[in-house]
């Protein structure tokens, strides 16, 4: 690849570049989906490409292209230089990235099974096992199985000197069971929803999960939701399960710390956040007990990786620390930027710049955005919550666009009373604004709960991009929240 | 771009490689460009071009697909060779039936040479009109200026040859000052009909308007819905309930309501492929000819959208929705419209006793799909309605609310109607604006 990396760094230099990069990716994934115990999709594909991203005039242009044959470099580091220029026209001062970056490395995804070794007959049968049980429960009209396997051979270089090939490798399964009846259709999930649960692993991780053990079990909630009793309306204590408060994570701390939104870069698309530069290192965002930290470097994460797409290594930051804020996701640009405002930020970014594919630019994205576990088991904190709805599994999701207004949905409810599970509540909902909900989280499970839970389809950027996170949560408690918002 | 007699022969090679019962490759190419902006000055300036091609194999009733983006004749052979393989490994799925046979093809001029042929710094001069003019007024601007060009090629062993080309180009912005913001966007498949110093003069005179917010109470009130707002809700209702599938499945509200009123009288619905107003594709992605298919007739349900697949399973044609292989969610309009009223924007507010204006929501998300409630956000422009006139500008607001009822409750319509292009791929919605009585907000934020 060097003859290429080389080929394209030198043209985009000798067009006027004064900063270049390139990325070459190879994406393989493979996708089986089995439905009502058939095969309903099978599918094998590879994405080859190269990107160009410069700087010239003090501005960003960026060209891409699925050819990877000299003249098309050529065409296209030319063509980045172009439109770095062209972006020159209404730049307000020159593109500052900080300190360089150097490294020469290689990163793989260590893996016990190579997913792309395993038989597609032991997949299907692996899926059609899950069907099956699912469906022997009377009243399911619809179960949905599915694997996802995905490689990302990567290679970057810049004109700083760097050179960096890294092998991602993601594992990901998931069944979904959906119960109808009249005017109602209720569905749960396993591991996760959002169709499979993922992670940066190997074939393992589908035999860790084990979903046609957890099959029936899904299936047998999913028809007890349909004759169970709407969650109700009111301002209640509520303990949110580990996926569930992982997407909660995700919206309301994962978001709101990528620096590009904070600057404005993002606010014609995704928004903004109220976590404004004047509130670093100056602002309580939750409770005391309340610990989240950004790394990409946890195993088995579905945001853990060697480098990010600007050749900065992975890493691990505090981003809220006995509930006060005091990190932002970064990239080379905007920590760069930061630091003109606090001085005493960090001087490199801690490396959350990542593209989906050979043909977005990087822009930051969160890798696992985490809240450290507390000390309660999850026996425990029910035992000790007199009045309260235990919500479990994501099922809706909303928030605004600084990041302070939500609104989720989970697939399964149950009542607490008295220290103990009670009832099953359908369609239950909560609502809140951010630093409040959090500001009431006094209880967190320990440990033995915790777990990174893989988001695999965080849509940001404009044109749109699809990132992979993850998210490492344990069951928690939060006190005064509003429920049931739906009639 | 290639041109049809190029992407004729890479599917010519695919076919003539393919040894399964039968054959289907969809190419598509595709050449965009995106200028993006934010606090006043171009910070994202993008250029990509790509080929998909896609194989699909049928063998008996077994389904295998692959796809990649290298037409080299040796990828293609793989590709071929893996599809195959991967259709050897299924089960026999019976309810599998054979790849459409050819059918005419309605071809609709969609191309534009001057969206495809815009430079960067054609669309960095259309960014600056805006930027000039949010800065002028102490504001920042936040946007794209979007052109694409596409071509599709749909074909298969039983004789499909399908071919479309088309161009799409947008202009958004997000304009902000220190307390509101206000929003206005463009979408045309001509990028000459795109007016970037009229968007930037909409979006800084209501992020002017907006400016200190004030708060409202949540609660039932009349809104008045720009175009953008409703093109959301009409977007989710195809999404949620009117192809086959979700019907089949028993999780559409149309589900067992076809030839019955589940809405308000006013509201007529169809999708229409061939329709220049939106972003036309003349056929699907088995290369099925698109019919216009009306989905609700003045509020009673009509009828949903088909795919080989699905209308096979109820012994019907299909409409011409299918989407591309392999699809686990069944076919789904993506040329959506909604029919105009009678009444401009300016006519609806004047008929308002008091109410709230919506220009536009964000990170809408179904919360109960057989009941149509969504949840979302206002956002970039909500204000207070009273005596007829906008009196303040109003902090965002939490909705949760069902599309149906909504609709039920919609008493004036637009007379135009807008094209809202979809934040991903080429879809696009045609809605007018709408004002709808006892529309519920659950929530209010701080800003």
């Amino acid at each position: 690849m060097r003859e290429y990396t080389d080929r394209a760094l030198n043209v985009a230099q000798v067009a006027g570049a004064s900063y270049a990069d390139i990325r070459i990716v190879r994406r393989t994934t493979q996708e089986i989906t089995v439905k009502n115990g058939v095969v309903q999709a099978l599918s094998f594909d590879t994405n080859f490409g190269f990107g160009v991203r410069v700087i010239a005039d003090g501005a960003w242009g960026f060209a891409s292209s699925n050819r990877l044959e000299k003249e098309e470099i050529d065409r296209v580091a030319k063509l980045a230089v172009t439109i770095a220029k062209a972006s020159a026209v209404a730049k307000k001062e020159d593109v500052d990235l900080g300190p360089p970056e150097v490294h020469s490395d290689t990163y793989r995804t260590p893996v016990e099974i190579d997913p792309f070794e395993v038989s597609l007959e032991e997949k299907i049968d692996h899926l059609l096992a899950a069907d099956k049980e699912a469906r022997s429960v009377e009243g399911i009209m619809v179960a949905r199985g599915s694997m996802a396997f995905q490689r990302e051979e990567k290679t970057f270089a810049s004109t700083e000197g760097s050179y960096i090939e890294q092998d991602l490798i993601e594992t990901g399964i998931g069944l979904t069971v959906n119960a109808v009846g009249k005017g109602e259709m209720q569905q749960r999930s396993y591991p996760n929803s959002f169709g499979r649960h993922q992670g940066t692993s190997g074939y393992e991780f589908v035999e860790e999960w084990d979903v046609p053990g957890n099959a029936r079990r899904i299936a047998e909630e999913a028809v007890a939701l349909l004759s169970a009793p709407q969650c109700p309306s009111k301002v209640t204590t509520i303990i949110l399960d580990g996926p569930q408060l992982g997407l909660q994570i995700h919206e309301s701390c994962g978001h709101p710390i990528e620096l590009d939104r904070v600057f404005g870069t993002e606010a014609a698309y995704a928004g903004t956040s109220f976590l404004t530069p004047e509130k670093y290192r100056n602002f309580r965002y939750g409770s005391e007990i309340v610990n989240i930290v950004s790394d990409a470097i946890t195993p088995g994460g579905l945001g853990t990786y060697g480098y990010d797409d600007e050749g900065v290594p992975a890493q691990r930051t505090d981003i809220v620390r006995g509930g006060m804020f005091v990190g932002y996701l970064t990239s080379r640009e905007t920590a760069s930027r930061l630091r003109k405002i606090h001085p005493d930020a960090p001087e490199r970014s801690n490396g959350a710049m990542r593209a989906d594919g050979w043909n977005r630019i990087p822009i930051i994205r969160m890798n696992n955005v985490s809240l450290m576990p507390g000390e309660w088991t999850l026996d425990d904190l029910i035992a000790d919550t007199d009045d309260g709805i235990y919500m479990i599994t994501n099922k809706s999701w909303s928030i605004d666009d600084r990041r302070l207004n939500f609104q989720f949905g989970t697939e399964l409810a149950y009542e607490i009373k008295g220290g103990k599970l009670g009832r099953m509540l359908k369609n239950a909902t909560y609502t809140g604004i951010t630093p409040r909900f959090w500001a009431g989280c006094d209880a967190i499970c320990n440990e033995d709960h915790w777990h990174v839970w893989g988001t695999p389809n965080c849509g940001k950027g404009q044109p749109g991009q699809v990132a992979h996170t993850g998210h490492g949560a344990a069951p928690a408690r939060f006190r005064d929240v509003q429920v049931g918002m739906m009639k | 771009m290639l041109g049809r007699t190029h992407l004729q022969g890479i599917a010519e090679r695919v076919l003539a490689e393919a040894s399964a019962d039968q054959t289907e490759v969809m190419i598509a190419a595709n050449d965009s460009h995106l200028t993006r902006f934010a606090t006043n000055t171009i910070h994202q300036n993008v250029s990509e071009t790509d080929v998909s091609i896609r194989v699909r194999s049928v063998i008996g009733h077994k389904v295998g697909v692959a796809s990649g983006n290298d037409p080299s004749d040796s990828a293609l052979k793989e590709l071929v060779e893996r599809a195959e393989t991967v259709a050897r490994f299924q089960q026999e799925n019976p309810e599998i039936a054979s790849l459409p046979e050819p059918k005419p093809i309605e071809e609709v001029e969609a191309y534009v040479e001057a969206t495809a042929g815009s430079t960067p710094i054609e669309r960095a001069k259309g960014a600056k009109e805006i930027l000039d003019r949010s800065e002028k007024r102490g504001a920042e601007a936040a946007g794209a200026f979007s052109t694409e060009a596409q071509e599709m090629m749909i074909a298969n062993s039983r004789g499909v040859m399908a071919y479309h080309r088309g161009t799409v180009a947008e202009v958004m912005a997000v304009v902000m000052g220190k307390t509101g913001s206000g929003y206005a966007a463009e979408a045309s498949i001509d990028v000459r009909r795109l007016n970037p110093a009229k968007v930037g003069e909409v979006a800084v005179d209501k992020a002017v308007r907006s400016a200190d917010p004030t708060d409202i109470e949540p609660g039932e009130y009349t809104v008045i819905l720009e175009e953008e707002a409703v093109a959301d809700m009409v977007f989710f209702l195809g999404w949620l309930g009117m192809g086959a599938l979700s019907v089949q499945e028993g999780r559409s509200f149309m589900t067992g309501k076809i030839g019955q009123k589940v809405t308000g009288d006013k509201i007529t619905i169809w999708d229409d492929g061939l329709d220049p107003r939106g972003i036309p594709l003349p056929f699907d992605f088995e290369g099925v000819p698109k019919q216009k298919v009306v989905l609700i007739e003045n509020g009673i349900a009509k009828g949903v959208v088909y795919d080989t697949f699905t209308a096979n399973r109820e012994g019907k044609s299909s409409t011409g929705h299918s989407l591309p292989a392999p699809n686990t969610m069944g076919p789904i309009p993506i040329n959506l419209f909604m029919a105009p009223g009678q009444a401009t924007k300016e006519e609806m507010l004047a008929a308002t006793e008091r109410g709230i204006w919506v220009t536009r929501f964000h990170y809408t998300n179904p919360v109960h799909p057989m009941k149509t409630i969504l949840t979302g956000m206002t956002r970039d422009g909500t204000f207070l309605i009273e005596n007829g006139k906008i009196t303040r500008p109003l902090k965002n607001l939490r909705f949760t609310q069902s599309i149906l009822e909504a609709f039920e409750n919609a008493d004036m319509l637009g007379s135009e109607l807008k094209m809202v292009k979809s934040d991903w791929g080429s879809m696009a919605t045609c809605a007018p604006a709408a004002r709808i009585h006892g529309f519920t907000f659950t929530g209010t934020t701080e800003f």
